[in-house]
């Protein structure tokens, strides 16, 4: 009785350690952003590598998404006779909920990995270590660049999915099923609104979950433990500690946004 | 050279998140209708607005004119205040227009109508739409049917 409570106080007071030191990482890469003033060129190299490698994935899924949103979406409303509006279904499950939320997880499963497991490895090799032995802070230089590159990435990823899968819900909707093409964009343009629907649902949505898998994924890489086994546990760590997160955090936002209708 | 391409590359990123959110914004979303609040405001009262919405259409003879920029209570006399916010093309509105509000197709949303009428004075800024119809609410007409039935029939028919 007495061990496992103190394994459940063990258990709370280790994940609240690890919060507050997630917190502050937090605080110490949001003051490192500051020296890449001066270096552009190490954002561009971290760009590259989590934005535009992740740009097939993105397009693919996002038409695929699309879609599938459209097909669905036809056969429901079909017995209505409501097709019309099938474009104002599929834009506004993409702006508000989709578009975001897929892109996060995608970006989880194919850079946030990527940034875990380099992070890792620099630290099993010892290379942070080195670093800090010749007096140089790896923060600026290691973990800014690609920090501020996620959060430039995440949300051009997530507007550049929707506009895909809204295309994709185009082609299917208007080119293969017949719904008229004009009807589908002018209930979109009636229905869709600037701020409230764009705004709120792949802005606001997109920067908050890119800040919050890119914090996620360089923490659990900084924290790794330096073995092999280390590496692997942190990577799959990040996905799932990503995707919850995302998932959580959706029905929040979610719920801020859209909650009095 | 290897830089000079992860630039183009990433250029290309951002060129196509940007055209991206372009396209949300004008082609998904209507901005272009955002600006367009220069339309003189008319007023009209209506017992019941059912389900009337901010930002319903306005319509005469179909063709959209404008749309409802407010919906209040008036708390002397109870009833719902609608204000509307016309395009200043259509300034020669007769002052003794109806506005009644209507539902496109069964179940779509509900718009106000306007009707014109015969004078020569016109609507303007800030005057008032006296001749108003209320929305039709479902639950009501059922009702009337329901109480239409049971006073036409003596005795409620028996279930076997």
């Amino acid at each position: 009785m007495m061990a496992s409570l103190a394994e459940l106080g063990r258990f709370v007071l280790g994940r609240l350690g690890r919060l507050g030191r997630a917190t502050l990482f937090l605080l110490q890469l949001l003051r490192a952003l500051s020296f890449l003033f001066g270096r552009p060129g190490l954002l561009v190299k971290q760009l590259h590598a989590v934005g535009v490698l992740s740009l097939p994935i993105i397009l693919v899924s996002g038409l695929f998404v699309g879609m599938v949103l459209g097909l669905q979406g036809y056969a429901n409303l079909v017995d209505f006779g409501a097709t019309s509006s099938l474009g104002t279904v599929v834009a506004l499950s993409l702006i508000r909920e989709l578009g975001p939320v897929l892109t996060a997880l995608l970006y989880a499963g194919r850079a946030g990995s990527a940034l875990t497991a380099e992070i890792g490895l620099m630290r099993a090799t010892e290379q942070l270590a080195s670093m800090q032995m010749m007096a140089v802070d790896p923060f600026p230089r290691v973990l800014a660049p690609r920090f501020l590159a996620g959060c430039i990435a995440v949300p051009l990823l997530t507007g550049i999915f929707t506009a895909v899968g809204i295309l994709g819900g185009y082609l299917v909707a208007v080119v293969q099923l017949g719904v008229d093409g004009g009807s589908f964009w002018a209930q979109m343009q009636a229905k869709v609104q600037l701020f409230a629907d764009v705004g709120n649902g792949v802005i606001i949505k997109s920067v908050v979950f890119g800040l919050v898998a890119n914090w996620i994924a360089l923490f659990e890489g900084y924290q790794a433990q330096p073995t092999s086994e280390g590496v692997s546990l942190a990577t799959t760590r990040t996905v799932v500690d990503t995707s919850l997160a995302v998932l959580g955090l959706d029905f929040l936002l979610t719920a801020l946004m859209f909650g009095e209708w | 050279m290897k830089q000079k391409n992860l630039e183009l590359a990433v250029g290309l990123l951002v060129a196509l998140g940007l055209a991206a959110f372009f396209i949300l914004a004008f082609k998904v979303s209507d901005l272009t209708s955002l600006g367009d609040d220069k339309g003189y405001r008319v007023t009209a009262h209506f017992e019941n607005i059912g389900g009337l919405k901010a930002r319903a259409p306005v319509t005469l003879g179909g063709v959209r004119i404008g749309r409802v920029v407010g919906i209040g209570l008036d708390p002397q006399s109870y009833e719902a205040v609608v204000t509307m916010s016309i395009d200043p093309k259509y300034n020669r509105l007769p002052a003794d227009s109806s506005a009644s509000i209507l539902t496109s197709g069964l179940l779509g949303e509900q718009y106000v109508g306007l009707e014109p009428g015969g004078m020569d004075s016109t609507l303007r800024n800030g005057s008032t739409i006296k001749l108003t119809q209320s929305a039709l609410v479902l639950e009501k007409l059922i009702g009337r049917v329901f109480t239409n039935m049971a006073s036409g029939e003596s005795t409620p028919p028996k279930t076997p």
